[in-house]
């Protein structure tokens, strides 16, 4: 378990310090930065690859938002095994949407109960 | 973004472009870099933490746990975020703090409490996805074309 | 000669350099109003009536209002246009407003189109901030090159000369061009301003014939620390002999150094306030005679950022001394 939060730390730094270098020396906007990473992720889990760093790094590799990308392939994946090529649309969402969801729930509670402090 | 107009520039622009660099501040990347690779892990930790939490006590199992885990850090953001924090972990943090799922939470959450004063539906509504759009626009798209080019790939026995 | 002033700050600006050359400071950047453009207002209203009180003088009596800021369409300013009721020019040279506006201001005087004329600038660092970058709870990274919008605004009555009143004189502007060196990155603006500064100086000097000695003080609007550096070296290279003390600059005037403001303070209201609070006050006690301002502004909007635009700036110099003083 304690190897777990070690890696966890490492992969999850390390993927924060690309990030990092998109912006200071590629001179990316956070949008474009995490916009990409979250292709990245994609393409990542395409090949494969995503799934056994989660394995192996835990919240390292849920936690950053390389995560979506990845949730995204698998939950068409996984429609698509059942339902063929239509269910690449119909999977997309179904294992991803903790995030979204609560981003949008959170920030409409968010504005009601809360104002900028600037 | 900047490389891309140098083809456009006068000589006289390009002159001064050399001269402006010498003053121009750099970033300390390197210390940006240790930064956001100790808040970006820390902050994984934390979530590690959390689905542990789910795990032993709510019978998540480790496939599972991912989407509670996912909603508790964006609850942690919005509390942090309306309180005023995030900034200025951000500015500390760079990356550490942008790339994590707590960082998209902060970018939509941030939006959301800015925008109130223009009312609820066109502030709020219209212009929560201001940041994060851009984000869940090519995660759609870049997962559609992975997994129909996979799907493709096994429907014709190739994988 | 400008006869009174009115300027009003921020929390940020209470505890900066300048502190003590406001007339009004609030202790929060909503100054009890519901929004941050409100709150915008309030700062130019109360800075116009700070100004006019010192006078004595009714808002009726005033003829023509040249102001501006750097929101979406002017509204802070033309809103607080509707409640003075005052005859208005608005303008927009986003941070060189506040000399655009003396030196119209005291044109028109000169040439007897008025006797009372008010002007100003004024700018609101999260309503600013809102427009221009990401809503102020997000957690972006600001570079090192970037400035910190003020939250103020700098208004001053213009009036005729009179012979033996003894007022802060401006005696000369000179109107800057469009200058554009290719510059596209929107936190680093001190850069892309720079060379409207040189070439707005270098003009002044020479359209009048005279060199920079001159002048006790030249000061730029809001180059912050890149621009101002960046500046200096630009002048200097065109064959005017710059010293490194008598050149100044609003932005990095205004704060202190343990406040994060990066590169130095920026604003449609940071020359503003600058001047027609510490800069004048500090004429009036004899420390400089004869002052160059050069307020500089950065001519970008979101929309051209994104669709890959650089950067066009200008830079207007207006010059002020205190009468009484032959030569």
């Amino acid at each position: 378990m304690l190897a777990m939060f070690f890696w966890a730390f490492v992969i999850g730094g390390l993927i924060c310090v690309i990030g990092q270098l998109l912006f200071d020396v590629a001179k990316l906007t956070p949008g474009h930065t995490l916009s990409l990473l979250v292709v990245i992720g994609a393409v990542l889990d395409g090949f494969g690859l995503y799934e056994p760093l989660v394995d192996f790094a835990g919240a390292g590799a849920t936690i950053p938002i390389t995560s979506f990308g990845n949730s995204l392939v698998h939950g068409a994946m996984q429609d698509a095994e059942k339902h063929g090529l239509i269910g690449v649309l119909t999977g997309m969402f179904q294992v991803t949407s903790s995030g979204i969801s609560a981003a949008i729930i959170f920030g409409f509670i968010g504005a009601l109960i809360f104002k900028p402090k600037g | 973004m900047a490389t891309s107009k140098q083809k456009n520039m006068t000589p006289q622009q390009r002159n001064y472009q050399q001269l402006q660099q010498k003053h121009e501040i750099k970033r300390p990347v390197l210390k940006n870099c240790i930064k956001a690779f100790f808040v970006g892990g820390i902050i994984c930790v934390i979530g590690q933490a959390i689905s542990y939490f789910y795990i032993y006590y709510f019978d998540f199992t480790e496939q599972s746990v991912g989407n509670p885990t996912v909603a508790t850090m964006v609850f942690l953001s919005m509390l942090l975020t309306g309180f005023g924090v995030y900034d200025r972990l951000g500015q500390f943090a760079g990356a550490g703090s942008a790339v994590p799922v707590t960082g998209f939470g902060n970018a939509v959450i941030s939006a959301a409490i800015e925008h109130r004063t223009e009312g609820f539906v066109l502030g709020v509504g219209g212009n929560m996805f201001k940041l994060a759009g851009s984000v869940i626009l090519f995660g759609v798209f870049s997962a559609f074309v992975v997994a129909l080019i996979k799907t493709l790939l096994v429907i014709w026995g190739v994988l | 000669m400008i006869t009174s002033t009115g300027v009003t700050g921020g929390p940020f600006e209470a505890n900066g350099n300048l502190a003590e050359d406001f007339d009004l400071l609030y202790e929060d950047l909503w100054m009890g109003k519901e929004t941050y453009e409100k709150a915008h207002r309030l700062l130019l209203e109360e800075a116009i009536k700070t100004a006019l009180n010192k006078r004595n003088m009714e808002k009726e009596q005033i003829q023509f209002l040249f102001a501006g800021d750097l929101i979406n369409q002017i509204t802070p300013t033309s809103f607080a246009a509707r409640t003075m009721q005052i005859p208005y020019f608005g303008l927009f040279g986003a941070c060189s407003t506040s000399m655009e506006g003396l030196a119209l201001a005291s044109f028109v005087v000169n040439y007897q189109g008025a006797n009372y004329v008010l002007t100003g600038a004024s700018s609101h660092n999260a309503a600013v901030e809102k427009q221009f970058r990401y809503p102020t709870e997000y957690g972006g990274q600001k570079p090192p090159t970037a400035q910190w919008t003020i939250t103020g605004a700098g208004v001053a009555l213009v009036q005729p000369n009179e012979p033996g009143e003894v007022f802060p004189v401006t005696t000369a502007a000179t109107i800057g061009k469009v200058i554009d060196m290719g510059l596209t990155d929107p936190f680093n603006m001190g850069g892309a301003m720079a060379p409207a500064a040189a070439d707005t100086i270098i003009a002044h000097f020479r359209d009048l014939q005279i060199d920079p000695s001159y002048y006790d003080l030249i000061v730029t609007g809001d180059l912050g620390r890149v621009g101002h550096d960046t500046a200096f070296e630009l002048i200097n290279k065109s064959g005017l002999e710059l010293e490194r003390k008598q050149f100044q600059d609003c932005g990095l005037l205004m704060y202190k150094d343990d406040q994060p403001v990066q590169s130095g303070g920026s604003g449609a209201g940071c020359s503003a306030t600058v001047l027609y609070g510490h800069l004048l006050n500090q004429l009036k006690k004899g420390t400089y005679k004869r002052i160059l301002v050069v307020a500089t502004g950065a001519l970008l909007s979101p929309l051209s950022f994104q669709q890959n635009e650089s950067i066009p700036c200008i830079a207007h110099a207006v010059a002020i001394e205190m009468n009484g003083d032959k030569g």
